[in-house]
């Protein structure tokens, strides 16, 4: 299968910051590779790169063959990019909006305006299609900006965090419309927070920190890492610490470590069968004299892969871009 | 389509862009619209007295070809802002990856612009005729003065676009648009007559663009007195002429400098 996506060693920097420092991404024609990681990873600039916004410093990216820095026009007649700033033009409405993206990818006045149609009809905006999109919802300003992108049926698709700032519902509608692109052959790079997203829309997965990958595989392969489900359990008192940790380890999938966090009284624990483990670790708690403030059974999050994969949290803090 | 097709044609899908905004928040354009006319109100009631007749030519006349040419290098400002309000917006990204000319969004902006000068226009030449102004040459040099004033703010808006790219946020255009187009339209001869300076700073104003403008206007429309000096410089003797000397510079120095700008700071 022929590669829609390669970049190789790229390498960006603002000042002494390493956004990016040496990262390498393949994908595959029809697949989607997600790009998992916390704020301040890297995963926009990456992003800004492949699709031409911005220059690397070092390395090379191709979209279907054509380099990015060598025909950045070529690069951008192929890619549909949507962003983390839903870019559209408030005072636009969503039908001009579209029509305006047509006419700019060289489509003819009246091909643009069928095209703005068939979208806004495909993204559930027919309604407000002549509305200004000043008056659309987060979720909606996001679906505008992704038809954006689909205008020109672009043969490879970049979303920079579709999802990040919208609420639940938005984001499960969201999902269900990449999920019916990717169905249709698109080639997707998609960059993520949620472990989740990227479980459910991604085929390959690459996580990265300080702008290198430090794990790559699919999904699957990425779960037998981390785990499945946490059974977490939140103490009252924190000298009980212990006795709980014992109770926890009894049920932790593979020998995986219980984990604390910094209160010393939320205990985290890996499990492989989860409502069956949580059963025991009632039903051992209940014999023991430990009081708890709250227990119960919850997903991995990106937390969880980084205290597996490098034994630290994410460090928000050290945001680069 | 061949590059320069494509730049044009995108360049109107642009500035058609612009224009809807006009019509979605026109409270913007009331205020573009009042403020020439307050200042023809102001100047022609404040300064009359003081200043007085032109030769055979009232203040009232002899100030709005000052007035205009005022007009229009302050709307340039409004250049500068919407390019620095779209450049801290998203949707620059969009633009800026899509197969698009890259001079567009810059040829869009400033002809959006021509628009709201030839608004402005219109209003100040009403209230003009209202106190009193009145063109007394032919129909055809009256066209003239407007099309050169035209073609001078649309030089200007080049210089506010590539102000506006370098310092992408809208309170510092606006000040720093001030600091130039305050000395550039007062040491002139827009709102007192020539011989009122005298050394370097007379100087200075015979030379100044904005001078030449304002005097253009002034023989167009047919507002001035032929008695009266113009003083000797080759400027002043030539003002039309002279000012197209500025339009062709700026135009060959800010289209090609703000065109790279817009991709430097673009790519940051």
């Amino acid at each position: 299968m022929a590669e829609m996506i390669r970049a190789e060693g790229l390498e960006k920097r603002y000042g002494e910051v390493r956004a990016l420092a040496g990262l390498d991404l393949a994908v595959p024609e029809g697949t989607v590779l997600g790009l998992l990681g916390p704020n301040g990873a890297g995963k926009t600039t990456a992003v800004r790169i492949i699709a031409t916004l911005l220059k690397p410093d070092g390395g090379r990216a191709e979209v279907a063959g054509v380099d990015v820095v060598g025909d950045p026009d070529g690069v951008r007649r192929r890619i549909g990019l949507s962003g983390q700033y839903a870019a559209v033009d408030e005072h636009l409405t969503g039908f001009e909006n579209l029509e305006m993206v047509g006419r700019l990818y060289g489509l003819g006045r009246a091909k643009a305006r069928e095209r703005a149609r068939e979208l806004l009809e495909r993204f559930s905006l027919a309604d407000a299609g002549d509305r200004p999109s000043k008056t659309y919802s987060g979720g909606m300003r996001r679906r505008l900006d992704l038809a954006g992108a689909l205008v020109a049926s672009p043969p490879v698709l970049i979303l920079d965090e579709p999802t990040t700032g919208l609420d639940p519902r938005s984001r499960l509608e969201m999902w269900d419309v990449i999920r019916e692109l990717v169905g249709a052959g698109s080639t997707l790079l998609l960059t993520t927070q949620y472990l989740e997203e990227a479980d459910r829309l991604a085929d390959d997965i690459v996580v990265i920190d300080h702008g290198r990958a430090i794990a790559r595989g699919t999904a699957d392969d990425l779960k037998a890492q981390v785990g499945g489900e946490r059974i977490e359990a939140v103490l009252r008192e924190r000298g009980d610490a212990e006795r709980a940790r014992a109770i926890l380890a009894e049920v932790a999938m593979g020998g995986a470590e219980v984990q604390t966090d910094d209160t010393g009284r939320t205990l985290t624990a890996a499990v492989d069968d989860g409502v069956p483990a949580l059963r025991r670790v009632l039903d051992a708690f209940e014999g023991s004299s430990i009081a708890l403030l709250d227990v119960g059974l919850r997903r991995p999050t990106l937390d969880d892969v980084f205290l597996s994969l490098t034994g630290a949290v994410t460090d928000e803090k050290e945001a680069g871009r | 389509m061949s590059s320069l097709a494509r730049t044009a044609s995108d360049g109107w899908v642009v500035t058609k862009r612009n224009l809807i905004k006009i019509k979605r928040v026109p409270e913007v354009l009331v205020f573009v619209l009042v403020s020439p006319i307050m200042f023809i109100l102001l100047f022609a009631f404040v300064f009359e007295g003081a200043i007085g007749a032109e030769g055979g030519v009232g203040y009232r006349e002899f100030l709005i070809g000052g007035i205009f040419a005022q007009t229009v290098v302050f709307g340039a400002t409004f250049t500068g802002a919407g390019l620095a309000e779209d450049m801290q917006k998203g949707i620059i990204d969009r633009f800026r990856s899509l197969p698009m000319s890259p001079s567009a969004v810059l040829i869009g902006r400033t002809t959006s612009d021509v628009v709201y000068n030839v608004l402005s226009l219109i209003i100040m030449a009403l209230t003009g005729l209202l106190i009193g102004w009145r063109i007394r040459e032919g129909a055809v040099d009256a066209f003239l003065g407007f099309a050169l004033l035209l073609l001078f703010a649309y030089a200007i808006s080049w210089v506010m676009a590539y102000i506006g790219l370098l310092v992408p946020s809208v309170e510092v255009i606006n000040n720093a648009s001030f600091i130039v187009i305050m000395p550039l339209t007062f040491v002139s001869n827009a709102f007192v007559p020539l011989e009122s300076f005298s050394g370097v700073l007379r100087t200075l104003v015979e030379w100044n663009p904005v001078s030449t403008l304002t005097q253009a206007c002034r023989e167009l429309f047919g507002n001035y007195d032929p008695s009266v000096p113009v003083g000797d410089a080759w400027s002043m003797q030539h003002p039309a002429l002279y000012t197209l000397i500025w339009v062709g510079l700026i135009l060959v120095v800010f289209v090609p400098l703000s065109v790279r700008q817009y991709r430097l700071s673009a790519a940051r």
